[in-house]
């Protein structure tokens, strides 16, 4: 579990990142930091492994003050994706992967053959273990980037835009497999993006962050896309765009659900009167399938 | 060639001499320029004074050196350890700007990854800033070890004993095959040390043979570093660097 209380952060510039904020990050769980750029989202990550000390307030794992741990140890304890990737580019990636277990003291060969298996475990050949980080896809890169995050095993991860410098189909796929290997081994994760569709597809809970850091609002997905609290939030996730604004048509016996300009996004399977979610298929736009289950499942009560 | 014939076993032992007084300042001169290097990089307000009091150093003529070094340090006039200490002072003086700017060149995202990931201070210079600092580090080592192999020679104006030699005594006697044997080994050897220096250069950082080599590395190298681009392109690991990506799935 992580806890942030009352935590504030004003850079020696003046600059607030992060004003006042307090947040609870259930234990295996992903809670998914949500804002635009420059409102303090990678700055309250890395309060969590102290490359960033709050001004005021604490900051909790597991019930413990990182205040009183030790830097090394923690950050060695916990799993952190850099927003830039931060591979080194002198090591192998094999090397990469293996930074934390080696550091800890585990045989270079030990050290390797878990992070062979860790290659696997986000998808990518262990062949490619033996290149340098240059030598691969931006794709490719992120994905050691979470191999290496995983490396020591630990419970808590930060993911700062993991996913950022890819296209959108590698995007959705290592979103899926983020979501599969959440299922497998569920850590306590704290996920930063500014992609509205990431956010409602991997959070179990979303926070949304307006600049300066302030929460604007915390809640399942489901919870935001039917009720958002204000404008803000409203505006943030599109739900006022066309695209959002779904309804169900027939064509040839099949339920297509369209946006507001008739523009078939996918089709509704089952009946209403059965449970909707995860009922959307084949989405023409797998993006918004987690904004569609969100919608409809606040449209099903009223139903 | 009768001269060479007559006199090589000397010839040999001055070669030896003169390798025994370049290597121990060009490694003395990395040993104390990294420090350096590294202090005007990151203390506040360290860079201006330390690269100004270094190249001060340079200023300095050799010839009173060889006279300012034993009194200093009480040193023997005319013996290979002032000798040794006169070439370090030289080798520091360019080498440690060379340092400065080889930690310089190591992205500062680079070192905050490898302390956000569980470096200490220690293991990330040792593993990250070094190894990263080496390519600019390893063309300031080229251009010293040549300098030094060359200054090592003025020595023999004032009596220490080393390929030099051969020029000082060659002119006094007249003897032209002898000053033209000793030019050809000075620039023998330092071509050999500097090769030396690749190669060391090349087994200690595997990386930068590779064809893909490193994003944000730069190509800031001295003089002596133009070509070795080229050539490592050539090598044939280009081949297993070009496997198509599809293999990752
Ligand atoms: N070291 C620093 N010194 C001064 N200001 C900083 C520093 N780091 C960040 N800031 C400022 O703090 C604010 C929040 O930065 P932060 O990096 O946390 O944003 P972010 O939400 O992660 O943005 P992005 O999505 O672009 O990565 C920004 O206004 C930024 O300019
Ligand atoms: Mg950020």
């Amino acid at each position: 579990m992580i806890e942030f209380r009352s935590v504030r952060k004003e850079y020696a510039d003046g600059t607030v990142a992060v004003g006042d904020l307090s947040l609870v990050v259930p234990e295996r769980s992903t809670t998914v930091l949500l804002g635009s750029s420059g409102c303090g989202k990678t700055t309250l990550l890395r309060m969590v492994n102290r490359m960033v000390d709050p001004t005021s307030g604490t900051v909790l794992v597991d019930g413990r003050d990182v205040k009183e741990q030790d830097r090394v140890r923690l950050r060695r304890s916990i799993g952190y994706v850099l927003q830039a990737g931060g591979l080194m580019p002198h090591r192998s990636v094999l090397d990469n992967v293996a930074t934390v277990p080696r550091l800890e003291g585990a045989t270079r060969r030990a050290a390797h053959a878990r992070a062979a298996e860790l290659l696997e475990v986000v998808g990518l050949d262990p062949a490619l273990g033996r290149r340098y980080p240059g030598q691969l896809s931006g794709g490719q890169q992120q994905r050691v980037g979470v191999a290496r995050a995983l490396g020591a095993d630990p419970d808590v991860l930060l993911m700062d835009e993991p996913f950022g410098a890819v296209d959108p189909i590698v995007r959705a796929d290592l979103q899926a497999e983020l979501r599969r290997l959440q299922a497998e081994l569920g850590k306590t994760v704290l996920f930063v993006t500014h992609d509205v569709d990431e956010a409602l597809r991997l959070g179990d809970e979303v926070v949304v962050l307006r600049s300066g850091g302030v929460v604007a609002q915390q809640g399942t997905p489901a919870e935001l896309v039917a009720a958002p609290a204000d404008d803000f939030v409203a505006d943030f996730l599109g739900l006022r765009s066309r695209q959002r604004q779904l309804s169900v048509r027939e064509q040839d016996g099949r339920r297509l659900v369209v946006d507001a300009d008739g523009r078939p996004v996918g089709v509704l399977e089952g009946s209403l009167e059965g449970s909707l979610e995860g009922s959307l298929e084949g989405s023409l736009e797998g993006s918004l399938e987690g904004s569609l289950e969100g919608s409809l499942e606040g449209e099903v009560p009223g139903a | 060639m009768k001269w060479l014939s007559q006199n090589y076993p000397q010839v040999v032992d001055l070669f030896l001499t003169h390798l025994a007084l370049s290597v121990p300042a060009i490694v003395a001169s990395l040993l104390i320029a990294v420090p350096l290097g590294w202090s005007a990089q990151h203390g506040r307000g360290l860079r201006g004074p330390v690269l100004v009091g270094v190249g001060l150093l340079y200023a300095i003529p050799s010839l009173p050196l060889f006279i300012i070094v034993p009194v200093l340090i009480g040193t023997p006039l005319r013996s290979s350890s002032t000798m040794i200490v006169v070439l370090t002072v030289y080798g520091v003086a360019v080498l440690v700007r060379s340092a400065a700017d080889a930690f310089a060149s190591v992205p500062a995202a680079t070192l905050d990854a490898a302390a956000a990931v569980g470096h200490t201070r220690w293991s990330s210079f040792w593993r990250v800033e070094l190894p990263l600092a080496g390519p600019v580090l390893l063309a300031g080592v080229r251009v010293i070890t040549v300098s030094t192999v060359s200054l090592v020679s003025v020595g023999a104006v004032i009596g220490i004993q080393s390929l030099g030699t051969l020029f000082t005594d060659g002119f006094q006697r007249g003897i032209r095959f002898e000053v033209l044997t000793g030019i050809v080994l000075i620039v023998a050897l330092a071509v050999l040390l500097d090769g030396l220096v690749v190669l060391a250069g090349r087994l200690l950082m595997p990386w930068t043979r590779r064809s893909a080599g490193i994003r944000g590395s730069r190509r800031r190298g001295g003089p002596g570093r133009r070509g070795d681009s080229g050539r490592v392109l050539a090598e044939p690991q280009l081949a297993g660097a070009a496997q198509p990506e599809g293999a990752s799935r």
